[in-house]
């Protein structure tokens, strides 16, 4: 299945990338190769198989539900890019 | 003064140097210290080495006296966070991160008193199969120095191989512990999923990630299983070992029956000196005692392209958190809104394979594909689980090689994204299954170390060490490379 150089800009959106045009057109042509061999897959009959997520059967693992001290805020802040008045900060949203 | 040599050096005989003061915590974690300064500019296994930390550590146990694995060293793959220490997984995204708490495998590794020399490089957030992926340069193999270590654990596995550590910690999504080890002629155990706590190993791929020990011998793997294996509070799919890991010392394999998964085998791409390495070593098991059995594994041939949609699928999940907000790099132009900055950040944070498979992860993941790729991908799964389980009822444990090739030049698959994928061929269902694996060098082809893969059902790691134990010794293989022998 090709993935045409649309097909990657949207994806790339998806992702938050930002790919210069040459990115783009190698992407297009490394993804739709990697598909290309992907496709076997879809010789397989699988219509009654159930979807396996985890191969370990585990399930619902709980804790108490103790209140515990968190990481101290100025430790967590500490290795942000930028923080101000106890908070993580970010260029405006528009 | 250098006072002992570490090149061929095991865990086992340090512990035993330290406990009958033939030598201090401080000269063993020196005469490292001295080798990884002399020899790793030619290799590159270490991102950073930690010498003030390691001796302080090393004077400490001294003052107290080691008891069993105290002062025992260590290497440690750059992607399991150590409190207040940069660790970069090998991004650029994340240069100069300095994690605010210890990976629950490294806290286990300090309970027990072994000294971390430093971080080994890696592919970046271990995507790829050669080391040559890592942001700051490749690892070489120390075979040849050409030739590429294999990854994404390469620099672990040649640093164990090279001599600068005894022991070194790996993680395996999909083969990053095996086919390093293969590829440079050490033991790569990759235990069940859920044995050893992924708390502060920096996510690739949850459902598939493994921590795991490289060591020069199977009774060291045994020793550092032993270290970082349990529970662990902090990651919900740890879970308590059956029983405990015995330090094996299994002589013969008789009782051991080993399926050959001959359709799995029959795959092209597989060098002839592995599968001559292979067949010899199967021969060697029969003569231990062990009965051998042919079996088939028909899905395990799809094994690559699932592992190819899942592992990207969930590695674009996870890798969604660095986005210049809270920690790593942050690049930003003024006028900036918030979705530029994470898309600059990211574009350049990353590199070419992670922005690879970031982005077929996101496709396949996306309205209209999802059930087509992910969704199939998954059922795959379950048909994978299925055929071992099948097979398991028949047979102890199944033998295949641990890499289709012995190692390649460095630069020769770096722009075909599927030849690299290809290196992980007989890796990757071991991990859609969680299954544990062994990789143990059983020979060399034309001069290079081949590594001989056993796979054993959901928490056999004692069974899987044993027989692996009992190869190795009628094996003989000489760990040191050959360049770097007495007299060689």
């Amino acid at each position: 299945m090709a993935i045409s150089s649309d097909d990657v800009l949207h994806v790339a959106r998806l992702a938050n990338l930002s790919l210069s045009d040459e990115e783009v057109a190698r992407m297009s042509e490394q993804l739709s190769g990697i598909l290309e061999h992907v496709a076997a897959l879809s010789s397989l009959d699988l219509e009654d198989v159930p979807a396996t997520a985890h191969a370990l059967d585990v399930q619902n693992v709980t804790r108490p539900d103790e209140v515990r001290p968190s990481w101290p805020r100025e430790e967590v802040l500490a290795g942000a890019p930028a923080a101000q008045d106890g908070m993580f900060r970010v260029p405006p949203t528009s | 003064m250098t006072v002992v040599d570490t090149l061929g050096l095991t865990a086992e005989r340090c512990a035993q140097l330290l406990g009958a003061r033939e030598i201090s915590c401080r000269e063993l974690v020196e005469a490292y210290l001295e080798r990884i300064d002399a020899h790793d500019p030619d290799l590159h296994c270490f991102l950073r080495t930690r010498p003030e930390a390691a001796l302080a550590e090393a004077d400490a146990l001294d003052a107290a006296g080691p008891k069993g694995l105290q002062g025992v060293p260590i290497a440690l793959k750059d992607i399991l966070c150590v409190r207040g220490e940069e660790t970069t997984a090998g991004s650029r995204i994340l240069a100069g991160h300095r994690p605010l708490y210890d990976a629950g495998a490294v806290t286990r590794c300090r309970d027990a008193g072994l000294i971390a020399l430093g971080k080994t490089n890696m592919d970046e957030f271990a995507m790829g199969s050669s080391t040559e992926h890592s942001a700051f340069g490749p690892t070489r193999n120390p075979w040849d120095h050409e030739l590429v270590p294999g990854g994404s654990s390469g620099g672990s596995a040649a640093a164990v191989a090279a001599g600068f550590a005894p022991l070194a910690l790996g993680t395996d999504t999909g083969g990053s512990i095996r086919q390093p080890a293969a590829l440079c002629g050490v033991v790569g155990l990759k235990p069940t999923y859920g044995a050893v706590s992924r708390h502060g190993l920096i996510a690739f791929g949850s459902s598939l990630d493994q921590i795991g020990p490289f060591s020069l011998t199977v009774r060291d793997a045994a020793l550092a299983l032993q270290v970082i294996a349990g529970h662990d509070p902090c990651d919900s799919t740890s879970v308590p070992l059956p029983e405990p890991v015995s330090v094996p010392d299994a002589e013969d394999m008789r009782g051991v029956t080993i399926g050959i998964p001959t359709d799995l085998l029959a795959i092209e791409g597989v060098e002839d000196g592995v599968r001559a390495s292979f067949e010899e070593t199967i021969g060697e098991a029969e003569r231990l005692g062990a009965s051998i059995r042919e079996i088939t594994l028909p899905t395990a041939r799809h094994a690559l392209p699932a592992y190819y949609l899942i592992a990207p699928a969930e590695a674009s999940a996870n890798l969604a958190r660095f986005d210049g907000v809270r920690y790593g790099l942050r690049l930003e132009e003024p006028g900036d809104t918030v979705v530029d900055m994470y898309g600059r950040t990211r574009s350049q944070g990353f590199g070419d394979e992670v922005k690879r498979r970031i982005m077929l992860g996101t496709y396949v993941l996306s309205a209209g594909y999802y059930d087509a790729y992910y969704g199939t991908a998954q059922r795959v799964r379950t048909l994978l689980l299925r055929e071992f389980a099948d097979a398991f009822s028949g047979v102890d444990l199944i033998a295949t090689p641990a890499s289709p090739t012995v190692a390649f030049p460095i630069g020769e698959r770096i722009d075909d994204p599927w030849a690299m994928y290809a290196c992980d061929l007989f890796t990757v269902p071991v991990n859609l299954t969680g299954l544990p694996g062994i990789s143990l060098p059983s020979g060399l082809s034309d001069g290079l170390p081949v590594g001989f893969q056993l796979i054993g059902p959901a928490f056999s790691e004692n069974r899987i060490l044993a027989a692996a134990h009992a190869l190795e010794q009628a094996i003989g293989f000489d760990p040191v490379p050959t360049g770097y022998r007495v007299g060689g």
